[in-house]
């Protein structure tokens, strides 16, 4: 039963990623497009997390980690650099 | 048994609820309607998955799991933080100011000290 | 005892990341995670002026707990919402809500609380820091939801931060 569900989730997590690769690609504002590169990040690590259950091994989590880490100062980067023009101040 | 269901359920609604932030991201109109969907929806469809894990990690008899719970409790913090900047963005780029109710004392929300000529406010909000 | 420990609170969570992070309830890895919790608040001391004014940390966990189950709620709403509502019935809002809480951490607070649960998002703060300005995703009665934040936040909030 398990194994059904993983398989169901994963097609809802890769299906994600497809919806928000077409919002990426139809955005209209740098804003959308970082919204857009942010949830792709989450539904990624959704991913591994899943991949992780999947092949029952912890190894992925250091994997899952650094992505949620990197993706959240990625996008808070891409804000400063809209809102400031500098990211360093 | 009683895990097993448990952990496909929470797998089952995990993956709903990223589809539909995803959903909501595509679906609505206006920017600030959609950062809605993606900072609740994704960010409840992870957690829901990262329960999934460490019920899974214990069902096969490790013992427990406590990445997940660290994963979880960066994500849940950083969702507002992300929010939050997104829309000081679409505030300071795109949406129209007029629509803006005014703020209870002052006279100026933060993200209009703002601007191209004064790019350093004088009270740092964020 | 304050010397050594300047942040009681960045200490016991520096520990409590380092044992997650290491995975394992090992002697070893809590003599590290002893070591890290002592020497990371004395090194950066001098860039954390004060400690967070929490007056009631057990009523810090209760809140969290109710924080968790109005996320949920909040996810069902918004759910409903993005799938069956058409798009031109949406009716979205703009709230202004008069803050009551002075102390920068009890705002941040509340201004996450206030972007995780339902149907509304902090945009902004007001220049001299006494409101927020909140999107909130369907709202035909934008005042309720300022009153409903009011009460069902910033009071437990504001007796946490002992305001």
């Amino acid at each position: 039963m398990i194994a059904y569900a993983l398989t169901f989730a994963i097609a809802c997590f890769a299906l994600a990623l497809l919806l928000n690769l077409i919002r990426l690609a139809t955005a209209k504002t740098p804003g959308d497009r970082i919204l857009a590169v942010d949830t792709m990040v989450i539904n990624v690590i959704g991913l591994i997390v899943l991949y992780g259950i999947k092949t029952a091994s912890g190894l992925n989590f250091e994997a899952a980690i650094l992505f949620a880490m990197t993706g959240f100062v990625s996008t808070v980067a891409f804000a400063k650099f809209l809102l400031r023009g500098n990211i360093i101040e | 048994m009683i895990l097993e269901v448990l952990i496909s359920a929470t797998l089952i609604i995990g993956g709903a609820f990223a589809l539909i932030g995803s959903y909501g991201l595509l679906r609505l109109k206006d920017p600030f309607q959609r950062l809605h969907a993606p900072t609740k929806g994704s960010t409840l469809g992870v957690g829901a998955v990262l329960l999934a894990s460490a019920l899974a990690h214990l069902s096969r008899g490790q013992g427990a799991s406590w990445h997940e719970i660290l994963v979880t409790l960066f994500i849940f913090l950083t969702a507002p933080l992300t929010a939050l900047f997104l829309a000081r963005v679409h505030l300071h780029r795109a949406a129209p100011r007029r629509d803006l109710p005014a703020p209870a004392t002052s006279t100026r929300w933060a993200s209009a000290d703002l601007t191209l000529e004064n790019p350093q406010p004088e009270r740092e909000s964020l | 005892m304050r010397r050594l420990f300047p942040h009681p609170y960045l200490t016991i969570a520096l520990v409590v990341l380092w044992m997650l992070l290491v995975n394992r309830l090992a002697l070893g890895s809590l003599v590290m995670a002893l070591i890290l919790g002592t020497a990371i608040p004395l090194i950066t001391a001098r860039w954390w002026p004060g400690t967070p004014p929490v007056a009631r940390p057990m009523a810090l966990i209760g809140y969290i707990a109710l924080v968790i189950w109005d996320v949920i709620i909040a996810n069902i709403q918004v759910a409903k919402i993005v799938l069956f509502m058409p798009t031109s019935q949406i009716k979205s809002a703009w709230i202004t809500v008069p803050l009551d809480l002075t102390s920068p951490e009890a705002i941040t607070l509340l201004a996450g609380t206030i972007t995780m649960t339902p149907g509304t998002l902090t945009a902004d703060i007001a220049s001299d820091g006494k409101s927020l300005l909140i999107h909130s995703l369907h709202a035909p009665d934008p005042d309720a939801i300022r009153d409903d934040i009011k009460a069902r936040y910033e009071t437990r909030l504001k007796r946490i931060f002992d305001e």
